[in-house]
């Protein structure tokens, strides 16, 4: 199978590999997928007091189309607001990277774990951070 | 034409030097190379004696039975079986097909039941899933965690009913051996065929068909040094086991198998056979030097890594490795310099990871982080250097940035957490 350059790019020079604090007040966690089904990504914001996303970062387990899916979101998401990172769709992850059809499943879970982080870090404004959910997975 | 003439000239000696340099092959379950003086023997049949072997009136036919016949008893030397016993296909696939199907139909009167093995190649899972379809009842045997098979389920298995027990010689993904004698032993006594998929263990250990009481067997060339789209089929005849043909026409093969044989490549496969012979013994030993070499320096550079498979029943030239928290695809991509293959689901089609690592109980976390690496006749010191070198970089890099990785070194427990599965 042939990927694209910039898929290998974002595979060889991820950007963003990293971990905040999961407790921490202004970090939202999503936490997707399975390690049972061959792919787990964790994508983190970190959320600045003007209510845009300061930094991301990510780790994933998955194949070279996971980690670059991830890689990318967390470029993009940067320096938009909870509401603009939500609109990013799966398809334009997967345009972006030229994803083979086998492999758009990475892209929906690139997209889920935008959301995800997005609703962890809300879920920690209202309930007063109970930073529990990088314990459990989102959907 | 020149490189050709290179290739074929140079003797064979193990260093590799006809090849590009990268990647380095390292997928010799997935196919091997046609050795040079395995190509050097078939080129005259392409050309000069080009004759059909079933011709009877003239030279160029005589001449092609001739090479024909010939390459038929170094198969059969390589089995300790008479050359009689030996029917030319096209592939270990035919050769399965062929055996599973030519026996269940033949005694599909008196007998409706076939024993394999849930670890076996798919050609001999799908000929009995084709079987079933037609009415047989068919047993898929477990396997323990080592691969192999519990003679003692097996004994219980067996069936006045059972017309046949398909039990591969070698796995294809593990490259672990059955006891092939002892279920051979279990078979002729219930007066059952025993028929075994040798294409991973021909040429690679030690086979005898009569030792091993085996009644059929299968056989690949391209697994042995020898060209593709040729395999044989070994068909006892004391006592005489009994197959309808699956292809019809001119009756070639004893009637087992119709067909314009094709010379070039029963030379191919014939001398692939021949060399396996001679050099059987000094090559496992080189390949399992390597093999432990390898498996050694892996395991001192990195934790948690597990051997799918039972490391002393097994063929020198395999290692099927799990790098835990890596998932296999993505490691094959951070080592572009080697050719190797993946138990994980992302090298093909299906989600599933592969069948023969759950078959023996491998967590499907753990399935989709093995690499099977496989060595073979020009692999050479040097590369499994380079290879353990590449590899461990590989893994350590994707640790990094693997959220399961990072889980462990916390101490939680992965299997706590409820995950989404997708």
């Amino acid at each position: 199978m042939a990927y694209s350059d910039k898929l290998l790019d974002h595979y060889d020079n991820p950007r963003n590999i990293g971990s905040f604090g999961k407790n921490e007040a202004d970090v939202g966690t999503g936490l997707v997928g399975a390690p049972a089904c061959g792919d787990v990504m964790k994508l983190q914001i970190k959320v600045g007091a003007d209510g845009r996303i300061a930094d991301a970062k990510f780790k994933t387990f998955g194949c070279g189309s996971a980690i670059a899916s991830s890689s990318l979101a967390t470029e993009w998401v940067k320096g938009k607001t909870l509401e603009e990172a939500e609109k990013i769709k799966n398809t334009e992850i997967a345009q972006h990277l030229s994803l083979p059809p086998v492999k758009i499943h990475c892209s929906v879970l690139a997209e889920d774990a935008i959301k995800a982080a997005i609703k962890d870090f809300r879920e920690k404004q209202t309930d007063g951070a109970s930073g529990k959910a990088g314990d459990k997975a989102a959907e | 034409m020149n490189t050709m003439n290179t290739q074929t000239t140079t003797p064979t000696n193990g260093n590799g030097e006809n090849r590009p340099r990268l990647p380095i092959y390292l997928d010799y379950q997935a196919t091997t190379p046609c050795d040079p003086r395995v190509v050097e023997a078939m080129l005259p049949y392409f050309t000069q004696h080009f004759g059909n072997p079933h011709s009877r009136n003239h030279a160029y036919g005589w001449e092609a039975e001739e090479a024909v016949e010939k390459a038929r008893k170094q198969i059969a030397d390589l089995i300790g079986a008479d050359e009689k016993e030996i029917i030319f296909t096209s592939g270990a696939t035919e050769s399965n097909n062929l055996a599973l199907k030519g026996v269940a139909h033949f005694q599909k009167d008196r007998k409706d039941h076939i024993i394999t093995v849930a670890t076996e190649h798919k050609c001999v899972l799908d000929s009995c899933r084709h079987l079933e379809l037609e009415g047989f009842k068919v047993t898929y045997l477990p396997v323990q965690q080592n691969g192999l098979i519990d003679l003692e389920q097996l004994k219980a298995a067996i069936t006045d009913r059972t017309a046949i027990v398909s039990v591969m010689a070698v796995n294809n993904e593990i490259g672990v051996i059955q006891p092939l004698a002892e279920i051979g032993e279990i078979c002729r006594a219930r007066k059952v065929y025993f028929h075994t998929d040798a294409a991973q263990a021909a040429g690679k250990i030690p086979l005898d068909v009569d030792a091993m009481k085996i009644d059929l067997m299968s056989i690949s060339g391209h697994k042995i040094y020898g060209p593709k789209g040729i395999g044989a089929l070994y068909v006892r005849r004391k006592p005489r086991v009994r197959l309808e043909a699956l292809i019809h026409g001119g009756g070639q093969e004893r009637g087992f198998r119709s067909g314009t044989l094709p010379t070039p490549l029963c030379v191919g496969l014939g001398e692939a056979c021949a060399i396996a012979h001679r050099e059987m013994g000094q090559e496992a030993e080189r390949l399992k030097t390597l093999r432990d070499r390898m498996y050694k320096a892996l395991k001192e550079k990195l934790p948690d890594i597990f051997l799918n498979g039972d490391l002393d029943k097994r063929i020198p030239g395999n290692l099927n490795v799990s790098f835990a928290y890596v998932e296999g695809e993505g490691l094959m991509m951070g080592i572009k310099e080697l050719a190797v293959s993946s138990g994980s689901a992302c090298t093909s089609a299906s989600l599933e990871p592969s069948y023969v690592l759950r078959a023996l109980g491998v967590e499907e976390e753990l399935a989709h982080t093995s690499l099977r690496i496989g060595l073979g006749r020009f692999t050479t010191e040097s590369e499994v250097d380079f290879a353990v070198e590449h590899i461990v970089q590989a893994v350590n890099r994707l640790r990094e940035m693997s959220p399961l990785w990072e889980m462990a070194q916390e101490g939680i427990d992965i299997k706590s957490i409820q995950w989404a599965e997708h």
